[in-house]
């Protein structure tokens, strides 16, 4: 391929680079992974949120590479997003190849208002090819659009497809094969709105007959959107949702822990000694603590998979705008912050549905403070122990009480963080919210799996390892040094010794006068450093530190643990410290590292660990004064 | 008027947009509210807000803080869904 000499972006690389330019919903991706299939790599810009995708297309005489730029209106830029995006097509930002040539993808139903957008790259310069989608649906609609007569009123090529059925896509491939030839308008078409409103309209006069709008959308939303019946068919969806990513994945979970409890067992006991310990607690733990996040993950994805392509999901936006709105959030955010009551980590990861930077990033700092099912078993351990079973008021008991009000004070205190942030940290001139609510479609199995595999795919390269290695590095703090401990203990006496002595057992100790204020001994203080490879192991490591002979026997242990000068350990003011620290601080390293790969940043995920383990600890510090005070 | 005051089922043609954020003048416009386009209120969300509008062949929700920016004309006289005035 050869320098083009009117200055063009066309150089000589062996293969071309071609990026896919479209609004959002308008099918880009189907098509980008109609041609790619799965030989993509998501890749972000520097410094900001915004991800590309690259594949590769196989054509007869060598590869071509694709991008897929993020959906957008407009080329215009207003935020920095879409800043970089605008300079990376213009071959401005460091390390980022500028593509040959732009293929811009258009949803044939809405081409009124996807002219806008081709009048926008035309007046870049590049050569430049037009890829309607959806065109079955222009005939159903008793709509035409003649391609030919397009194509001569654009001065680029035009090609029709339906992306998920693989019509037109022969036409794509013979257009990928030459991007040089493709056409640059003679005249670029205005600029100025109204000038680029006429054009639109005179383009569309010499080819097109606008379709119809869809009717049976429009009686499908009569119902969905309905004050009744629609607001009655959001709460199930969602507490379908809800549960189906509580319940249903917990099994699929339950059986992946205990299948790696054991291969962790295994490997100690052959290999055996410390390396044993590290290789199976450390190593196969550590992979079992990625692995087990899965099951959640691809079940998020595939229902919020089709309840995007659907359509739903856009209305059930729509209907809960009012209320995220009140916080800073918008209606996406409503489904993102349900799922983050089963886990932080898949609610963060499907942020990526909303579409405004700020919104998006306020959704995913309030996540972990909605009372994900890791904090579950600690919540669960100290009501059993020190809340008395006893009925307050009719049906309703003190440690059920005691549970929805935790759950209730995580939904409460999210919410407020992000309309803080908002108030704060996040406080800048933003995009409206715009909500676009396509017509009712039939997504194709292969979009929704694909969609899945990416989620699922993304969190173990981009997390995986750095999870691997925080469950590692806790093994190391809780075992070494290794130390023989003296004659004469008990298995379970030995183990806390053990730990006592490890390197997380002298800080647990070392940072007792910091920790005294909120009533918590050193014990306590080891089992808060193992939680943060995840909120559950307090639990586990609780049971070590206090020498408890088994998981099952901790609760009545707590109970009647006292220091060395016998003063009990687990006291009212002590437990609700526990409790509300539980609540408030970010004790999991996994989901500060979806943080920092989700906001590409390590400003977002510093911020929400220092913060809420600030208030966490000052909260706790309340709570215990508070308890101290009423109870003695 | 603004386009947060037409009624569910009105058609209303845009005039402009009046804001002092430019950015947000250049998102409306983005998606398609030019001078000169017809809207159609299409309906409300069961809490009032925000509201469905119909333009350019597609449906796209707006908060009210959004539609109050929106200058139109009430769409007696607007027929069918035009591009130019």
């Amino acid at each position: 391929m050869s320098c083009h000499d009117d200055g063009s972006l066309l150089s000589e690389r062996t293969s071309p680079m071609v990026a896919l330019v479209g609004s959002p919903n308008a099918g880009k991706t189907t098509l980008f992974n109609s041609l790619c299939g799965l030989r993509a790599k998501t890749a972000n810009y520097p410094g900001v949120t915004v991800s590309r995708r690259e594949g590769k297309v196989h054509l007869a005489d060598g590869d071509l590479t694709l991008v897929d730029l993020p959906g957008t209106y407009s080329l215009t830029p207003v935020s920095p997003d879409e800043e970089i995006v605008l300079e990376a097509l213009e071959g401005r930002v460091d390390g980022v190849e500028p593509p040959d040539a732009l293929m811009v993808v258009a949803d044939a139903t809405t081409l009124e208002r996807s002219l806008l957008l081709v009048a926008e790259v035309l007046a870049l310069g590049h050569p430049t090819a037009l890829v309607l989608t959806m065109i079955d649906e222009v005939a159903a609609r008793h709509g035409k659009i003649d391609m030919n007569r397009l194509s001569r009123a654009l001065g680029i090529p035009v090609v029709g497809v339906v992306g998920h059925r693989g019509i037109g896509l022969d036409e794509v491939r013979a257009l990928l094969a030459d991007p040089a030839s493709w056409g640059r308008p003679v005249l670029s078409p205005p600029t100025s709105g109204a000038e680029r409103s006429g054009w639109v309209a005179s383009i569309l006069q010499s080819s097109v007959t606008a379709p119809q709008m869809d009717e049976r959308t429009r009686r499908i939303d009569a119902v969905l959107l309905h004050p009744v019946a629609g607001a009655a068919i959001f709460l199930v969806t969602m507490f379908t949702v809800f549960q189906a990513v509580f319940t249903v994945a917990a099994p699929a979970m339950d059986a992946l822990s205990s299948v790696f409890d054991s291969l962790a067992h295994d490997v100690d006991s052959a290999v055996g000694g410390t390396l044993g310990s590290f290789l199976g607690d450390g190593i196969v733990a550590g992979v079992g603590a990625v692995l087990v996040f899965l099951p959640q993950i691809a079940l998020l994805f595939l229902m919020l998979a089709l309840l995007e392509k659907v359509g739903y999901l856009p209305r059930a936006a729509l209907l809960a705008d009012r209320v995220t709105g009140r916080f800073g959030l918008e209606g996406r955010s409503f489904v993102v912050m349900l799922s983050a009551f089963a886990c932080a980590i898949p609610a963060i990861m499907a942020t990526r549905t909303i579409p405004s930077e700020r919104r998006r990033l306020a959704t995913m700092m309030a996540a972990p403070l909605m009372t994900c099912s890791a904090r579950l078993p600690v919540y669960t351990l100290m009501i059993a122990a020190f809340v008395p079973n006893r009925t307050v008021i009719g049906p309703i008991g003190a440690q059920g009480l005691t549970m929805f009000g935790l759950y209730l004070l995580g939904a409460v205190s999210g919410l407020l963080y992000a309309a803080i942030l908002n108030a704060t940290a996040l406080r800048a001139p933003t995009a409206p919210v715009m909500m676009e609510l396509p017509p009712y479609r039939l997504p194709s199995p292969r979009s929704v799996l694909l969609y899945v595999w990416d989620g699922a795919w993304a969190f173990i390269r981009k997390a995986g390892t750095v999870i691997l290695a925080v469950t590692a590095l806790l093994w190391v703090l809780l075992n070494i040094p290794s130390v023989t401990p003296p004659a004469g203990l008990t298995d379970a006496q030995a183990a806390s010794y053990q730990m006592e002595h490890s390197i997380a057992g002298q800080v647990g100790t070392a940072i007792e006068p910091v920790f005294a204020p909120l009533g918590f001994n050193w014990q306590i203080n080891v089992a808060v450093i193992g939680s943060l490879g995840a909120r559950e192991v307090f639990v586990s490591t609780l049971a070590v530190t206090t020498a408890s002979e088994s998981e099952d026997a901790l609760p009545e242990r707590l109970q009647k643990l006292t220091d060395a000068d016998g003063h009990r350990v687990f006291t009212p003011p002590t437990v609700a410290a526990i409790l509300i620290f539980f609540v408030y601080a970010l004790q999991c390293m996994s989901t500060v590292v979806v943080l920092r790969r989700e906001s590409n940043s390590r400003k977002w995920p510093a911020i929400a660990f220092g913060s809420m383990f600030g208030f966490a600890y000052l909260a706790a510090l309340a709570a215990h004064t508070i308890v101290a005070a009423v109870t003695t | 008027m603004r386009l947060s005051e037409a009624q569910v089922g009105d058609s209303v043609v845009i005039q402009g947009v009046v804001s002092t954020d430019h950015g947000l003048e250049v998102r409306l416009e983005h998606v398609g509210f030019l001078p000169g386009t017809v809207v159609r209120v299409e309906r409300r969300a069961p809490l009032g807000d925000p509201t469905v509008y119909e333009l350019r062949g597609f449906r796209l929700a707006l908060r009210r803080e959004s539609a109050e920016l929106i200058d139109v004309v009430g769409g007696d006289d607007v027929d069918g869904i035009g591009g130019t005035p």
